[in-house]
């Protein structure tokens, strides 16, 4: 048992960790929290859907459309939401992310319909026995992406130019405007990874309960802002193993309150804003005054 | 109070002690009561948001807190429903100072995001509490007030009943606003670093908003559970507490009438556009995101005042800025 609820809890983190890493991106960029982030992942989960319709039983294909996709979609929502209000206050431009959100849902809600709906099967699900846990394709295949996908970031951050020019505006978004670097083009590339990662978390997702609907993005957004925050917003390493621990926990903890097993990601949240806020990584960005 | 103002106070409350025997209809006084319980709520979150600036997305928790408290102090053990409408408020001003303590060290959107794990809390402590609330039935036959007799209000009494206690809200909220109080909220607000070198106590008073904010809502709460008789988890979910933030906001937080005015506004729309029902809350979110970009100090700013017809000629003389 305690290694079936490790496996389950580790996948679920890995899912998380993955849209964690959207809200701490756009975070470490932008210094506020992207309300319409667990928007953003539900419509990847519907463009996942659409893209495998559209294209049949090949993974990977599927899975880079619909990146592709969503991440199109998150650059369209700053153009819209956020880039005229670069200079505002923070909170002004929070409450315009929770608009965006709000439009997002519904629309899906509207558009689509209320109903939950399936995704075509992309891979043949088979079941392994692992000790005495049971582990399927469809777990092997979320893990494996979710990890080859982090790893693809951290080369993106560390190894390439774009990447150090996000490090330097996290840093200190003036200065590196000062050294050159275009904020509209980081702003736009970040939000682009980040929405991508997202609509992939969206399709993992959604092939793993093998269910979309139109109020899926709410919760699983929350959860993987504690993650987040587990981690230290603004911190990329601090979500994914914040997104872990997150998943892990609340399978365990699942396992012995199951009517309140929402109620444990937000109490971690709580938990850590009151006694961490600065999380797992990094201890002073909460608290900088933009 | 000047002749002015006192005239326009008497105008307003005239307007509406007459409503109820002019328009005969149900659903016009339905409309205006909610919308006299929902500024009770609005009020609320006009001290937390508006005049404290903070960021508080779980105000509809403490308007559920409010509708419960009422309801089973009455149906459990049988209280009065004054006193337990007052049980509400001092449960909710509970509440809302200890939701306070910990969020003192949350700054902005942080605190929003904190408040909005603890609407989500009580939401599923409502909904799992079998035993205390009927879980995600809700909770039916809930008595109505009744004031000498034994029948209960109808309609028309209890439109004048809430519109009083409405009156009363906006009356103390703007009293909070123009006395000591309502300046260090300001304060608090605009800086809470300059405040705290002035003097100002910046705990004292983030408590204090809380509490005085979660004594608004859980009247209109009270006064909610009373008046629909029946109250579920559905109706306390965070897409009340981003309804309420839009209204505020697009009424203008901090100007006392402004989220008055943005809750008469948002709840008229799904009324007036009965085809657009299906699309309340993207509307929502529109005008949200509108408002942010193109008016973030809402409709009711500091630039619309009421025409003051004595000092006409002398606003004239001043020159155009």
């Amino acid at each position: 048992m305690f290694l079936q609820q490790l496996i389950n809890g580790l996948m679920l983190g890995s899912v998380y960790a993955l849209i964690a890493l959207g809200y701490t991106m756009v975070y470490g960029v932008m210094k506020f929290i992207n309300f319409a982030h667990g928007d953003v992942f539900m419509w990847g989960a519907f463009l996942g859907l659409l893209s495998a319709k559209f294209i049949g039983p090949n993974f990977i294909v599927v899975l880079l459309l619909t990146m592709l996709l969503t991440g199109v979609l998150g650059v369209v929502i700053e153009r819209i939401a956020y880039r005229p209000l670069r200079h505002a206050p923070r909170l002004v431009v929070t409450t315009s992310a929770i608009g965006m959100s709000l439009i997002l849902s519904n629309l899906a809600r509207l558009l689509i319909g209320s109903e939950t709906y399936p995704i075509p099967k992309l891979l043949a699900v088979k079941g392994f026995h692992l000790g005495n846990a049971l582990i399927n394709t469809t777990q092997i295949l979320t893990l494996v992406t979710a990890v080859v996908l982090m790893l693809l970031l951290q080369w993106f951050i560390n190894g390439t130019r774009y990447g150090k020019a996000i490090r330097a505006a996290s840093e200190d978004s003036e200065t590196a405007g000062l050294m050159g670097i275009s904020m509209d083009q980081v702003v736009m590339v970040t939000f682009f990874i980040g929405s991508a990662l997202g609509g992939a978390a969206g399709l993992l997702v959604g092939m793993y309960y093998d269910a979309v609907y139109a109020t899926m993005g709410f919760s699983a957004g929350l959860k993987a802002f504690t993650a987040a925050i587990l981690g230290g917003i603004g911190s990329i390493p601090g979500a994914m193993i914040g997104g872990l621990i997150l998943g892990v926990v609340e399978n365990f903890g699942a396992s012995v309150l199951s009517s309140y097993r929402d109620g444990i990601a937000f109490a971690v949240m709580i938990l850590v804003l009151l006694f961490k806020p600065g999380g797992l990584f990094n201890a002073f960005i909460y608290q900088k005054r933009v | 109070m000047s002749l002015n103002k006192l005239i326009q106070y008497l105008l307003i409350i005239t307007v509406l002690a007459v409503v109820p025997l002019v328009v005969r209809s149900d659903y016009v006084l339905h409309i205006l009561v909610t919308i006299a319980i929902y500024g009770i709520l609005v009020l609320g979150l006009e001290i937390i948001l508006g005049q404290a600036g903070l960021f508080s997305l779980g105000h509809a928790a403490f308007y559920g807190m409010g509708a419960y408290t009422s309801a089973l102090l009455v149906m459990k053990l049988g209280f009065p429903l004054w006193l337990a409408a007052i049980g509400a408020m001092i449960m909710t001003a509970i509440f809302g100072a200890a939701l306070g303590f910990p969020v003192l060290r949350l700054r902005g959107d942080y605190l929003a995001i904190a408040t909005l794990g603890f609407g989500e809390i009580f939401r599923l402590i409502l909904t799992n509490w079998d035993t205390l609330t009927h879980g995600p039935m809700g909770l039916p036959g809930i008595p109505r007030p009744h004031l000498f007799g034994a029948t209960p209000f109808n309609r028309v009494e209890y439109y004048y009943f809430i519109v009083f206690f409405f009156l009363v809200s906006l009356f103390l909220v703007y009293r909070i606003s123009g006395s000591f109080l309502g300046r260090a909220f300001r304060a608090l607000r605009d800086d809470d670093d300059a405040a705290e070198f002035m003097g100002i106590n910046t705990t004292k008073y983030k408590i204090l908003a809380f509490a005085l904010g979660g004594v608004f809502a859980g009247l209109a709460g009270s006064f909610y559970a009373h008046y629909i008789t029946f109250i579920s988890p559905d109706t306390f979910t965070y897409l009340d507490s981003e309804m309420m933030l839009a209204m505020v906001f697009l009424g203008g937080a901090g100007t006392v009438i402004g989220p008055v005015i943005g809750t008469i506004v948002l709840l008229l729309f799904p009324e007036v556009f009965r085809f657009l029902l299906e699309w309340r809350m993207l509307v929502v979110g529109v005008v949200m995101v509108v408002v942010m970009i193109y008016r973030p100090q809402g409709i009711w700013s500091a630039d619309v005042h009421w025409p003051k017809f004595k000092r006409r000629s002398l606003a004239l003389a001043e020159p155009r800025k």
